[in-house]
């Protein structure tokens, strides 16, 4: 017999094995999920979850198809949290600490309280990049948020009400678009294609018989 | 963490593992397979040869044809409506693009019919976002160094595929690979550079050249996290946690929409399009002869199952790809992806004897075949939950490219198997091929249309370009390269096309009666939409019969 806890799922009890994540316990359980799922691999950031163990204090959160079951785990799923989106023209805004002032003032309303960085389901340093783009670092910014899955866990406990997903996601694009160096051989093969120059030994290759091609790949010669 | 049988293995691979890195750092890495080799391990080990799993399809466009016994059903199910319930005058949304599906390829397409002028819609299952190009980590293809060409990305293309690829779109794969990576790169994806500006590529399982592009090994979550931000930028409505479950034709046979259903409350609405592009992805969720699947949970054929019953063709529905590297071991990730760059970067697949069994980098197909084999040899690690693995020996990274490599160039892949205890920078992982991708799917030509006239399809859901077998990295680059193609090629035709008040099912009701005349009983129902899951425990609203044996 496979070993057993107790967990309730919105405060109703059930009996789970021990082995299960949480989102495989809610299917145990019998629920058909909608909401509260997607990539069920830890990228998707679809099923934040609230939960506490019995007796303890703390309030836990995490990725329900990341965490396995405990028991006496009262469980609380997030599938929606209100987060703030301002729209922007990409080609328009610049990597300028005003940007960060106009689309998402309420950054400097930061207390300093790390609520974020206890409550992140990736264990990034919330309040760090947080403190980034108030100072127009978006460079760093983007790299300390990186990993963000934007489960909206961080924003739920804000009391400065900070969407920070979409702060690091803005300091990304800032930083992917403006900030990183240019790369050369990119936009130099760019214009070759543009210019037809790839055209002749494409249309060239294309011609070949099966025969032929077998042959080409069959003699590659690989790059070390 | 590991059983004390793992632990006692793991000190194989240890034994041998000094020597097996002298060689490599000395070039000398396991042999590559001879064609011949390559041809002899999928014949007799690759699961799209195993006869008994494939059903002969009875009716349709590819009456005839095999195709896995689970699609075969799922094809010709019954309808989730009756055409005669449903009122196609009461128009819910009504728009000049219909996009079906809110994962990378629907999103780029999406964003492509806005910007050339088309009035355009998303419609998803579950939301914006939630998609198996959320979770490709390895990276994206692109022949854009000197010492690389379009024209030597098509080969490595068209061999990983075994020659089975439509040229015309393997033309357009690689042709517009590296505009591509610019039109990312522009709307601020992060890749991974050098200080110069120079690109940060490697190799994957049969590429001759270096054009790995990623962003670290997150590349498809940060490609569809910048998406998604670029479509709701452009205020591009999207309907979201509500599925696509007929295709809609006018008077001559067009695609003018969709029926659509909330996935909540089931309430059914219309949406009316002058053209209507489908990108709902794969169908790992189909769990094709049991085996388990990296894939996404919407991953369950509906977009093959919508054109089907609508006359559309489909190209290689048979072939599926098995990517080598699925997680073997804790079963809390089973079937979950160990991205292929684990491999690029270093690790070796290594049997119980503790033995460089393969070119870790071979094709995929020829990659999970010997990994099969090598397990049905007797030369598997027991998985202590019903199955076998090999060993991935990723301490081997940074011991090739120093300490810190792991945790800098593949975090998720760190961070998901410390969850578990298991620290790969010092141990290494047990995998097991995993069903990861539909190489099959509609035919297109090289505008995005398939054969039904104004029905564009993009990304997993199409057939041909990748042939028999896709390379690691093309599927990004094709959700890209095809999604915009789609886009612009939906918003152009959609300029030419007048609205349709004369909607109609007719195409529902002939595929019933062609079931009914080939003496198809069923009493399954698709597109499936979802999987149901019950991890043991027995659910008594299903099928009584399962449950009766």
């Amino acid at each position: 017999m496979e070993n057993m806890v107790n967990i309730y799922l919105y405060g109703k009890k059930y009996e789970v094995p021990s082995s299960l994540t949480i989102m495989n316990a809610m299917e145990y359980a019998g629920y058909q999920l909608v909401r509260g799922v997607g990539c069920r691999c830890g990228f998707c950031g679809a099923c934040a979850t609230i939960y506490r163990i019995k007796g303890q204090q703390e309030l836990k959160t995490c990725l329900a198809c990341q965490t396995k079951v405990e028991d006496n785990m009262y469980i609380a799923t997030l599938p929606f949290f209100p987060l703030v989106k301002q729209p922007y023209d990409i080609e328009k805004v610049k990597p300028s600490e005003q940007i960060m002032m106009q689309l998402y003032p309420e950054v400097y309303a930061c207390i300093g309280c790390n609520a974020c960085t206890k409550a992140c389901t990736q264990e990034l340093n919330v309040m760090q990049y947080i403190a980034y783009a108030q100072r127009g670092d978006f460079e760093k910014c983007a790299e300390e948020s990186f990993d963000c899955v934007m489960c909206g866990v961080c924003s739920s406990r804000c009391p400065a009400g900070i969407t920070h997903p979409q702060v690091g996601l803005l300091a990304r694009r800032l930083n992917g678009k403006y900030l990183a160096p240019e790369t050369q051989h990119l936009l130099e093969r760019v214009a070759e294609i543009e210019n037809g120059g790839c055209e002749a030994d494409l249309q060239d290759i294309m011609k070949k018989t099966a025969e032929e091609l077998k042959e080409m790949y069959n003699n590659r010669d690989f790059e070390k | 963490m590991y059983t004390k049988e793992q632990l006692e293995s793991i000190k194989r691979v240890e034994a041998t593992r000094e020597e097996r890195l002298k060689a490599v750092l000395a070039g000398n890495h396991p042999r590559r397979m001879t064609a011949e080799e390559k041809e002899q391990v999928l014949l007799e080990n690759h699961p799209d040869h195993i006869k008994s799993q494939f059903a002969e399809l009875k009716i349709g466009p590819n009456k005839g044809e095999k195709v896995p016994i689970e699609l075969a059903e799922t094809l010709q199910a019954n309808p989730r409506i009756n055409p005669a319930d449903i009122d196609l005058t009461k128009i819910d949304y009504d728009v000049d693009v219909l996009v079906i599906g809110g994962g990378g390829a629907g999103s780029a397409a999406a964003i492509m019919a806005n910007e050339n002028g088309a009035n355009v819609m998303i419609v998803t299952k579950l939301r914006h976002g939630d998609a198996n190009t959320m979770m490709a980590e390895g990276g994206i293809q692109a022949a854009d160094k000197p010492n690389d060409s379009p024209a030597q990305h098509y080969l490595d293309v068209m061999g990983g595929g075994h020659f089975k690829n439509v040229p015309e779109l393997v033309y357009k794969l690689v042709n517009d690979a590296p505009i591509c990576i610019k039109w990312l790169n522009d709307l601020g994806v992060m890749f991974d550079k050098e200080a110069d500006g120079t690109m940060v590529t490697t190799h994957g399982g049969g590429t001759s050249r270096k054009r790995m592009h990623a962003c670290k090994d997150y590349s498809g979550a940060e490609i569809m996290r910048v998406l998604r931000d670029e479509v709701q930028n452009r205020q591009i409505p999207v309907v979201d946690f509500t599925s696509a479950i007929e295709i809609i034709k006018d008077e001559n046979g067009k695609a003018a929409g969709a029926v659509l259903m909330n996935m909540e409350t089931k309430e059914i609405l219309i949406a009316r399009a002058k053209t209507v592009i489908i990108a709902t992805g794969g169908a790992g969720r189909m769990h094709y002869q049991g085996f388990p699947t990296s894939n996404h949970y919407g991953a369950t054929a509906d977009g093959l199952v919508l054109a089907y019953r609508a006359g559309a063709p489909l190209l290689y529905a048979y072939t599926l790809q098995y990517h080598p590297t699925g997680a073997a071991y804790p079963s809390q990730i089973f079937g979950a992806l160990v991205t292929e760059k684990v491999r690029s970067i270093g690790a070796q697949l290594i049997n119980c004897d503790g033995e460089a069994f393969m070119y870790p980098l071979e094709t995929r197909d020829v990659c999970a075949s010997t990994v099969i084999r090598e397990c049905r040899k007797g030369k598997g690690i027991d998985t202590f939950n019903g199955g076998q693995g090999v060993w991935l020996d990723s301490p081997m990274i940074d011991m090739i490219h120093g300490e810190g490599t792991i945790e800098k160039r593949i975090p998720a892949m760190m961070r998901m198997y410390l969850k578990y205890g298991i620290d790969m920078r010092k141990q290494p992982i047990l995998i097991y091929p995993t069903l990861h991708y539909q190489n099959g799917g509609i035919k297109i030509s090289d505008n995005g249309m398939s054969e039904v006239e104004n029905l564009f399809v993009a990304g997993e859901a199409v057939g041909g370009i990748h042939g028999e077998n896709r390379l690691m990295g093309n599927s990004l680059l094709d959700i890209i390269v095809f999604g915009r193609n789609a886009g612009i090629n939906a918003a152009a035709v959609a300029k030419n096309t007048t609205v349709s008040d004369k909607l109609n099912l007719d195409h529902v009701e002939s595929f019933k009666k062609e079931m009914a005349d080939a003496g198809i009983k069923t009493d399954k129902v698709s597109p499936k939409l979802l999987p149901r899951y019950t991890h043991g425990n027995p659910v008594f609203d299903e099928p009584k019969a399962k449950f009766m044996k």
